[in-house]
């Protein structure tokens, strides 16, 4: 156990991209936790897995037009579809599920043909270059400064904006005719729902890749769910599983040396199943 | 001058007509209770009343000093998800949602006076459950005190018994005649005629016949020919 320890030490010290990996894995769990209740109490948690390919889709494209930053693509086109998907409102809801499925697997067949046509990294490992873009195996110790910084001034943003609105994403999430009916803008706020979300999904590409997003949004929210009851204790109660998972998958795949997003998913359910029991044994036989 | 004026209303989804040519008012310190068959369009007319769905035909205005997002209600079914983590505090507090604004927390009188409608409906001791634990009543309780954080002005209230036992539906009503009896408005949609003639003041009754009037004219018509009124019939007394 000691010599772990001081082997993570070391690293930690001396290799920089270690660092890097844990302030921007940390953060990023935090933010994706956050909206993970709100995504999952209305019935949402599709979108997240369509957004997410169609981050993916975005990327590739990206790839082949040369962009150098590809953020500059990915995360407009990903708020934009966040912006239609959502805010179409839930009248329309069954068109809205089909419209989801269409645009995330055609995104995806999309992105797909386009590293297939052009391959970018002149490796000539398209099935390598896919994979990392979809289940985010090595880019995380990849991650430049930038990127750090970039990721860090994202989800301080995230986080003050969902301070700023927690008592507004409760009472649109909780009952939004309510809300509307007496004077809450529900439209403007699922707006910011859904550009939150969609800069969270874009971030959280790089830890986990595209595949593997909506797990970390949702198994921390899940896992909470089953244990605590206010909105408050939930949200705080994801943000910390959520951390706590993050740190653990990026300990064992630095010592391990297993890819990183799907390590994460891992902890994510083993905390998910130990949650789900805690709560089978406060609540008694009940569901 | 009238709270609430509806002026030949017409609703429906779709194009497809529910309900025409409706007409009715309502004004400050009256109990009206809207009674009607299953399907006749009660909470489509309580929906159009809030905004939430606009009107075919006609207008619906607001006066008397009442705005349009006063108006407190409180839904027929809970639309709320049966596994939402919520405490009841979160869940009352979260009325006064309307008037922040874009302040982002609540402020020390609102949790005061949120703190006061649960002592009103007698719900303090419940104030850290949860929400989806508690029973059918207590749950209509909690959104009640909701609506009365939303306003002081004005209560709509679809079917606030229905699914409750004989002893809380009482209960129920003598908490809301308590609130009408404060000066609040109540707008009441029920099945129950009898409940509608010992506390309301006036009657609407919807479907193939229309009926608006007070509470005796109503009475009066009921015995004469049972349900049958006149498309338009029914004065307004008072
Ligand atoms: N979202 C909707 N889209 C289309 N039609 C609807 C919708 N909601 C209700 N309807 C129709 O409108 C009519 C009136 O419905 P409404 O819910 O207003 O009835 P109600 O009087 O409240 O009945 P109940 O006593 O059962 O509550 C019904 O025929 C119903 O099928
Ligand atoms: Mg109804």
């Amino acid at each position: 156990m000691v010599e772990v320890f001081n082997k993570l030490a070391d690293y930690f010290q001396n290799v920089p991209a270690v660092r890097y990996a844990f302030i921007v894995g940390i953060l990023i769990a935090l933010c994706a936790s956050l909206l993970g209740v709100t995504l999952v109490l209305k019935r949402f948690s599709f979108i997240g897995d369509g957004l997410s390919h169609v981050a993916f889709g975005a990327m590739a494209v990206a790839a082949v037009v040369g962009l150098t930053d590809n953020m500059l693509l990915i995360m407009p086109v990903t708020i934009i579809c966040a912006v239609l998907l959502l805010a179409t409102g839930k009248n329309s809801k069954i068109k809205g599920d089909a419209s989801v499925a269409m645009i995330s697997v055609g995104a995806l067949a999309i992105g797909y043909l386009l590293m297939n046509k052009f391959p970018v990294s002149g490796s000539g490992n398209v099935a390598g270059d896919v994979c990392s873009t979809l289940f985010g195996s090595t880019s995380i110790l990849s991650l430049t400064e930038t990127d750090v910084w970039v990721t860090i001034i994202l989800s301080l943003i995230v986080l003050v904006l969902f301070v700023l609105f927690y008592n507004k994403i409760f009472s649109v999430t909780f009952d939004e005719d309510f809300a509307r009916a007496t004077g809450t803008k529900a439209g403007l706020y699922n707006l910011i729902i859904a550009i939150i979300i969609a800069v969270i999904i874009v971030l959280a590409m790089n830890v986990v890749g595209s595949l593997l997003i909506s797990a970390l949004i949702i198994f921390p929210a899940l896992s909470a769910m089953r244990v605590f009851k206010s909105f408050r204790s939930v949200t705080v109660c994801a943000a910390c599983v959520s951390v706590f998972c993050a740190s653990t998958g990026i300990i064992i795949s630095i010592i391990d040396g297993t890819p990183v997003g799907s390590t994460i998913v891992a902890v994510d359910i083993a905390v998910f199943v130990v949650f789900w029991i805690i709560g089978l044994i406060k609540g008694g036989v009940k569901r | 001058m009238a709270q609430l004026t509806c002026d030949s209303v017409t609703l429906g989804y779709e194009g497809k007509e529910i309900l025409t040519d409706l007409s009715f008012s309502v004004s400050q310190g009256d109990y009206l209770c809207i009674v009607g068959e299953n399907g006749s369009g009660k909470s489509t007319l309580m929906k159009t009343i809030l905004g939430l769905h606009s009107p075919m035909k006609g207008t619906i205005t607001t006066g008397d000093g009442l705005k349009p997002t006063e108006i407190g209600y409180l839904p027929q079914q809970t639309l709320v998800q049966r596994d939402f983590p919520a405490s009841v505090r979160e869940i009352v507090i979260s009325g006064f949602q309307g008037k922040c604004g874009i302040r982002p927390f609540y402020s020390k009188e609102e949790k005061r006076q949120a703190a006061e409608n649960m002592k009103k409906m007698r719900i303090e001791d419940l104030a850290k459950r949860c929400y989806r634990e508690l029973s059918g009543g207590q749950q209509q309780r909690v959104l009640l005190a909701r609506a009365l954080c939303a306003t002081q002005k004005m209560l709509l209230l679809d079917e606030p018994v229905a699914g409750l036992d004989p002893k809380v539906t009482a209960e129920m009503y003598s908490l809301i005649n308590e609130l009408h009896s404060e000066g609040i408005t109540i707008i009441m949609i029920s099945h129950d005629i009898e409940a509608a003639m010992r506390y309301a003041t006036h009657v609407l009754h919807i479907g193939k016949d229309v009926f608006f009037g007070s509470k005796e004219s109503f009475k009066r018509g009921m015995f004469m020919d049972g349900f049958s009124f006149n498309k338009k019939g029914g004065e307004r007394n008072g």
